[in-house]
């Protein structure tokens, strides 16, 4: 049986606070997961579930309180494990007195690749990323969007089999959110495997084979994304317009809402043909019909309030 | 060691970039002004003058580099989340360490030989010619060299784990308390006290003693260094910045970066 990518068992973590240090949070609790080879797996969850915590103890730049990560079968305090992956931090930053083409020069020094080498890998991803034409700017005059795009080509130049990503859609625009998510899929048709983290839901739905959400520390359910957000269907939504000394659509106006000169409606999946045909009844013009899922945020709500009936249901039963 | 050296040459580039060699312009302007102006209000004592404040310059800007960068040369990288990426690639916490020191003590060797070039240039002018009495200002200069390794050892040190405004306290408490050594192993002169005499003489060997890198008086004055001094200084140094590196290496392996 082929081992997986990145094996994570009992991880935990807890951060000292206080003057001294004394007091602790936990901020990961006991996460188990593995991510397959090959996949794209998102990592869902808002801010301060433990996403960040667990990519970092990923690549040591932290240390777990209990528990251990592999990554393709080697322990992540092992070296060697880190001349196959590929990371991407949380809102990168990076040496801003450096060019594009110098940091990644920098950044690849360290995979013991030839000068020739490293110029034409430098030279291949700024233009992957589209930053050939400010490759010769100090990183100190890039925009938020431009640095991010800097921190996706050192996380993939030296051709890692595990990519690791912290939210990497974050502080771009909607092409270069687009870019992002192309080279995703590319690093996927090249048989990489790839781990991000998001609290975008379209992102993870357009992208990853599975996920795993993560609230309040733990880990609340790993799999296909439709599955385990709950992002199925939960309805319809018709985006239409009436002609003006049209027939009489009391009875459809009654059921939508008015956004400039369009309207929306929204049915179940089964009255969805109904609606349709009264629609084409008053000479509606149809624009749209979508999906209507549940967003994330809810999704999000609805586990931390679980979680905080059941902390409050421990207490009472306590007393 | 060749990804240390890709740090160093980075950190190298930094100093250059953020225009640390500019302090150069200073020390050029100060020893011009010497120059021209030393000859004039100390006839004979020109050339004594000039070596003095030449050396006594080279310490300053020195020390001045060494406490001041060195003790953001780990802080301003976590701080700016600069190593995240960087400790991301094979590189190990102590290369990166290994690194961040040389690069420092590369800016300081390269900026000491242009000051020490200008400190030449000075007394050429004053004296006309240069004699071999001469050559024992490049010894005083590898000894501020030395003393300055020293310094940015210690400011990486603390730079590991606290902040700049408490690592340049402690670097800088640690430096003058080193320059008293000496008083402090001759304590029992002036305390009848044994308690606090072997207090005091067994932090005067745990402490770095500088004063031995100060030989500025006997070089002003074109005495001989003897070359025991010169070897026991730079075993010293070595041996001394070794062991506070290899404490920072156990520092910061363990830290965690938030």
């Amino acid at each position: 049986m082929p081992r997986a990518a990145i094996e994570i068992e009992n991880l935990t973590k807890d951060y000292p606070f206080g003057f001294l240090h004394l007091k602790k949070k936990r901020s990961l609790e006991g996460l188990t997961m593995q991510v397959e080879d090959g996949e794209v797996f998102g990592f869902l969850g808002p801010n301060g579930a433990g996403k960040s915590t667990t990519i970092k103890l990923l690549v040591g730049l932290i240390f777990p309180d209990a528990g251990s990560a592999r990554i393709l079968g080697r322990p992540t305090t092992d070296i060697e494990m880190h001349r196959d992956i590929g990371y991407l931090p949380e809102q990168p930053y990076f040496y801003d007195y450096l060019t594009a083409a110098e940091v990644l020069d920098y950044f690849a020094r360290f995979h013991d690749l030839t000068a020739a080498d490293r110029g034409e890998r430098v030279a291949r991803m700024l233009k992957k990323v589209g930053l050939e034409t400010a490759r010769k700017i100090q990183l100190r005059k890039y925009s938020k969007g431009m640095l991010q795009r800097v921190g996706l080509a050192q996380a993939i130049l030296h051709d890692p089999k595990v990519v690791i990503l912290d939210e990497p859609m974050s502080g771009l625009d909607p092409i270069g959110r687009r870019e992002v998510r192309d080279i995703i899929l590319e690093l996927k048709r090249d048989g990489k495997t790839v781990l991000f983290s998001t609290h975008i839901l379209s992102d993870a739905e357009m992208l990853c084979d599975r996920v795993g959400v993560i609230v309040g520390g733990k880990l609340r359910g790993v799999g296909a994304p439709g599955d385990i957000v709950g992002m199925k269907a939960q309805g319809m939504e018709i985006l239409f317009e009436l002609p003006s000394g049209g027939p009489n659509a009391t009875a459809i106006l009654a059921k939508s809402t008015k956004t400039g000169d369009r309207y929306r409606m929204q049915v179940s999946e089964e009255e969805l043909f109904l609606a349709l045909e009264q629609l084409r009844g008053v000479g509606a013009k149809v624009l749209s019909v979508a999906q209507v899922k549940a967003s994330l945020e809810e999704y999000f709500m609805h586990l931390i309030e679980a979680d905080r009936a059941q902390a409050a249901a421990v207490e009472v039963s306590g007393k | 060691m060749r990804r240390a050296g890709a740090v160093a040459l980075n950190t190298f580039r930094e100093a250059v970039r953020d225009r640390v060699l500019y302090n150069l312009v200073f020390f050029a302007l100060l020893m011009m002004a010497a120059a021209i102006f030393v000859g004039g209000i100390s006839i004979g004592i020109e050339e004594m003058v000039i070596k003095s404040l030449g050396l006594s310059a080279i310490s300053v800007i020195g020390l001045l580099i060494a406490v001041f960068i060195g003790v953001g040369l780990v802080y301003k990288e976590m701080d700016k989340r600069t190593l995240y990426a960087l400790l991301a690639k094979p590189v190990r916490r102590w290369e990166f360490l290994l690194g961040k020191f040389g690069g420092l003590v590369l800016t300081l060797t390269v900026n000491t030989a242009a000051m020490a070039v200008g400190l030449f240039a000075a007394l050429l002018y004053v004296k006309h010619h240069l004699e071999r009495a001469d050559g024992v200002l490049l010894i005083a200069i590898y000894f501020v060299l030395l003393k300055l390794m020293l310094v940015v050892a210690l400011a990486l040190l603390f730079s590991c784990y606290t902040t700049p405004l408490l690592a340049i306290l402690f670097t800088s408490g640690l430096y003058i308390a080193g320059l008293f050594v000496e008083e402090m192993r001759n304590f029992h002169f002036t305390t009848p006290n044994p308690a606090m005499e072997g207090l005091f003489r067994a932090l005067s060997y745990f402490l770095p003693n500088f004063e031995n890198f100060n030989v500025m008086a006997a070089a002003a004055h074109g005495r001989e260094i003897p070359g025991a001094l010169i070897l026991q200084n730079s075993a010293y140094a070595v041996s001394y910045s070794a062991i506070v590196l290899l404490v920072a290496a156990a520092v910061f392996s363990r830290r965690n970066l938030k």
